[in-house]
């Protein structure tokens, strides 16, 4: 029997788990949050890992924690990404993050860690979290290249966006109350680079991992004949969501765009208005302080500009990447429904076969070579039994595989759902924040200015009406 | 918009208007239909205010108020001349209304002419001008333009002749200087007009663009159910902020136009300018020719010929002149001599009256200004206050809406 994609899980063959794991199921017996999740990454028996665990009624509980775990109090975890570093070898230049790890969990056996990665190490531990469950939904990494324009990787400022990407992408998955479980996310954390280096390399080879991706293709092209009511209107959903957001992460663009443009044509109009005070004796201090005012207000529209490009911009674009993740992970949960309706449509035609009236090529030339007819069909009809029971076997587990599945997904997408409203409503928020700032420093600017020209307001007000 | 003294004798008798604007067709001097704009210039004397007499109206074309204008340089040439608004449409910040047809600026420029007939009615000298009243009153206005054009040819060549170039040797320093100032005033008001009109269009595309967010809020909260709500009503905000752009640079193009028109000032400050070196220099020509003849006097009494000339050369070759002859040349030139100091005097008065009059005239304009502006810059400031004012509204009511999200 092959294995399926869900059945891998590596870490149970390497030495990094403790030996005596039986006090730590202890442990996490007593600690609601990690009930049955963490099992999963600490099961000697890596292979029968599977999906009837999950489906127990017990794991019914736990999709109720997830909506128990979003309260910061139960956090146990902190890790930072930052001080970004180039390192240079013979073959190639890449840059290096720092990150740092503060926990109080028992499975890991420091409180603190601090180690060194690189954006291929995030990235194999977000395709090794994704293979592991396949239909959790896993928070976006930033994006391996930029087209836009000539970024070069070094730039300063490219950097920067990077690692704060990188820095949300590992604290996502340490909220996650099971992602933050799995055994590859602590060798991440706390692994040494060449013990990362020979972790990375176990695992299934290259030809079975071919295998894998062979039938997932085969899968997406056979399609899924029954998917429920439920999953196909959270993929419209999807559809509708990432064209949304994707607009809004234009838009958004265009608009920091054209405030910088803005900000250029500013800049140079400050200027004018001293130069004219040169030339004139009377409003030459008039003329400063509207010179002085412009150019206040160009800084405050530099730093809005700098908001909008830290706050709002970045969160956009991780959500446009979360659709595309929401995506896969539709199809991935499709595919594996797919499997199992297949296996099913075998098991069928396998019955069928078998009870079925013999025009058997090979009862033919059974009879041919002299065998007794009705022994040959005996012996046809004792093999097809054991292979319709040995699809049964399988059947049972793919559709555990496939309720797992399913449950998985739906509590994750509800999690996705009330934290895509969180950060998006925070990032709003804090932009409209900034403009409503940013108009009330404007304000003030001119209203002193204005004060230090009138004697009495209202009757110049009056006046300036009626002209 | 403009701070008119109303104590002066035209204004306190009569109200003046440029009400509207119609678009007439007619054939042209080459006999080509073509459409223009005419303006209504209404008047009405002041104590008449309450009881609803209708004004006394005429229609007047942009061509004709530049033959008025003209013709008050000419006449009133110390004067510094309250320009015209602009012909066409030169510095604009939206491409769209450099159209001499666009409504907007056809609207903008019957304030601007409207805005010249009361600096002209409210100016000491210009407003008791004669011609000035019938440009305002007379409908059956024939014979004047063609007096009016008949002038304008003859001033034309006097102004060609005042805006020529020549070189005078002792100009009043004020003038010199005054010249500098309005050759510096518009290089740099230039700029600065050019320069706002490129951020007001900058500051379009921004506004404009938040347009669009109000378009995919709306369309994104068909999709959702707890934020709905809160993204609709932030697009809709978000709609009204994009459209308040267009008032707030409505509003500006007209804190521009003041600029403008001072803009154009400098070229009236140039012409007086240029009309005291024209006199100084006739001065100094007249002068010039006083002291040749002075000269030649002397050296016609004691015989010395301290000049190279065709004169003294031929005298020396073909012999002196006889006594008779001499003394009949020193009665020509005494006579021209005379002339040449009356001529002299002549100019002298003219000159002096001229800088006095124009200097006159060059400090009520200053004042004029440095209030003008002072004006223009405060509203300028309560402009961008109001802006300002408005984008706080606006962004606090959409924070709401993304609370309620």
């Amino acid at each position: 029997m092959s294995r399926t994609i869900d059945d891998v899980v590596s870490p149970t063959q390497t030495n990094t788990i403790p030996a005596d794991i039986s006090g730590q199921m202890l442990d996490l017996d007593e600690d609601d949050d990690f009930e049955v999740f963490s099992k999963d990454s600490t099961l000697a028996d890596g292979s029968m890992f599977n999906a009837s665990m999950q489906t127990s009624p017990g794991s019914m509980v736990n999709q109720c924690k997830f909506e128990e775990d979003e309260d910061g109090d139960s956090k146990d975890i902190f890790i930072t990404v930052d001080n970004p570093e180039s390192h240079v070898t013979a073959i190639e230049t890449f840059i290096t993050y720092r990150v740092l790890t503060k926990t109080t969990r028992s499975e890991f056996d420091n409180s603190e860690y601090e180690v060194r990665r690189r954006y291929q190490d995030f990235h194999w531990l977000k395709g090794k979290l994704e293979e592991a469950h396949s239909t959790l939904i896993v928070h976006p990494l930033p994006e391996k290249f930029v087209v836009k324009g000539m970024v070069e990787r070094f730039n300063g400022d490219f950097i920067e966006t990077r690692r704060k990407a990188l820095h949300k992408f590992l604290n996502r998955i340490a909220d996650h109350p099971i992602l933050s479980c799995s055994e590859d996310f602590k060798v991440f954390l706390s692994a040494q680079a060449w013990e990362l280096t020979t972790y990375k390399k176990q695992g299934p080879g290259f030809l079975s991992r071919m295998g894998e991706t062979v039938r997932a293709v085969a899968n997406s092209v056979r399609g899924v004949k029954n998917r429920p009511e439920e999953f196909t209107a959270i993929q419209e959903y999807v559809e509708d969501f990432s064209n949304k957001i994707s607009s809004l992460d234009k838009v958004t663009q265009r608009i920091v765009k054209e405030q910088k443009e803005y900000l250029e044509e500013l800049k140079e109009y400050g200027p004018t208005y001293t130069l004219w005070s040169g030339s004139e004796e009377e409003l030459a201090e008039q003329l400063k302080g509207v010179a002085g005012c412009i150019e206040r207000c160009c800084q405050e529209t530099e730093e809005q500009v700098g908001h909008l490009s830290d706050t709002l911009v970045p969160v956009l674009h991780e959500y446009v990447l979360c659709a595309e993740t929401l995506k896969a992970v539709l199809r991935r949960r499709d595919n594996i429904q797919a499997e199992f309706e297949a296996k099913n449509e075998a098991l069928a035609t396998k019955k069928v076969d078998r009870d079925a009236e013999s025009s058997d090529l090979g009862f033919v030339w059974g009879s041919l070579l002299g065998k007794n007819p009705e022994e040959a069909r005996h012996q046809r009809q004792e093999r097809l039994d054991g292979e319709i029971e040995e699809l049964k076997v399988e059947i049972d587990k793919l559709e555990d595989r496939v309720e797992w599945a399913n449950n998985a997904l739906k509590g994750d997408w509800v999690r996705w759902q009330r934290s895509m409203r969180g950060d998006l409503k925070s990032a709003f928020l804090s932009t409209a924040e900034k403009n409503v700032d940013y108009y009330e420093k404007c304000l003030a600017v001119w209203e002193t200015f204005l004060l230090s020209q009138r004697t009495e307001p209202s009757e110049e007000t009056d006046r300036d009406n009626t002209s | 918009m403009v701070e008119i003294e109303k104590g002066t004798s035209l204004l306190r008798k009569m109200e003046i208007s440029v009400a509207e604007a119609e678009k007439r067709t007619g054939k042209n001097t080459v006999n080509m239909q073509e459409i223009y704009t005419v303006y209504l210039i209404e008047t009405r004397p002041v104590d008449a205010l309450t009881e609803g007499i209708t004004p006394d109206s005429l229609w007047r074309r942009y061509s004709e108020f530049e033959l008025l204008r003209n013709y008050l340089l000419v006449t009133y040439p110390f004067v510094v001349v309250a320009p015209l608004p602009e012909k066409r449409a030169e510095i604009v910040w939206h491409k769209l209304s450099a159209d001499n047809m666009d409504p907007d600026f056809v609207e903008r420029r019957r304030v601007g002419l409207e805005n010249f007939l009361l600096r002209v009615a409210s100016h000491p000298v210009l407003c008791n001008d004669n011609i000035f009243y019938i440009f305002l009153t007379e409908v059956r206005n024939h014979l004047l333009i063609f007096n009016l054009s008949v002038f304008f040819l003859q001033a034309d060549s006097r102004l060609k002749a005042v805006n020529a170039a020549f070189r005078v040797k002792n100009p009043d320093g004020r003038f010199t200087e005054l010249k500098h100032y309005s050759d510096e005033l518009q290089t740099v008001l230039s700029q600065l007009l050019r320069v706002r009109a490129r951020v007001a269009d900058r500051l379009y595309g921004v506004y404009k663009v938040h347009g669009n967010y109000g378009r995919v809020f709306s369309e994104w909260s068909a999709i959702e159910k707890e934020m709905g709500d809160g993204l609709q009503s932030a697009g809709h905000h978000m709609d009204a902020y994009a459209a308040s752009v267009d008032d707030i640079l409505e509003e500006e193009e007209h804190y521009a136009d003041q600029l403008k028109e001072y803009l154009f000032y400098t070229d009236a400050l140039r012409a007086v300018c240029r009309k005291h070196e024209l006199t100084q220099f006739e001065l100094e020509m007249v002068a010039l020719d006083l002291a040749c003849k002075k000269q030649q006097k002397e050296e016609l009494v004691t015989g010395t010929v301290r000049t190279f000339s065709l004169k003294g050369m031929t005298s020396k070759l073909f012999g002196q002149e006889t006594a008779e002859q001499r003394e009949a040349k020193l009665q020509v030139l005494e006579q021209q001599l005379e002339e040449g100091e009356e001529a002299v005097k002549e100019k002298n008065t003219e000159s002096d009256e001229f800088v006095k009059t124009a200097w006159v005239d060059i400090e009520r304009f200053k004042d004029q200004k440095d209030r003008d502006l002072k004006e223009a810059l405060i509203s300028y400031a309560v402009m961008q206050i109001s802006m300002c004012k408005k984008g706080i509204q606006v962004w606090t009511n959409a924070k709401e809406c993304f609370n309620k999200m």
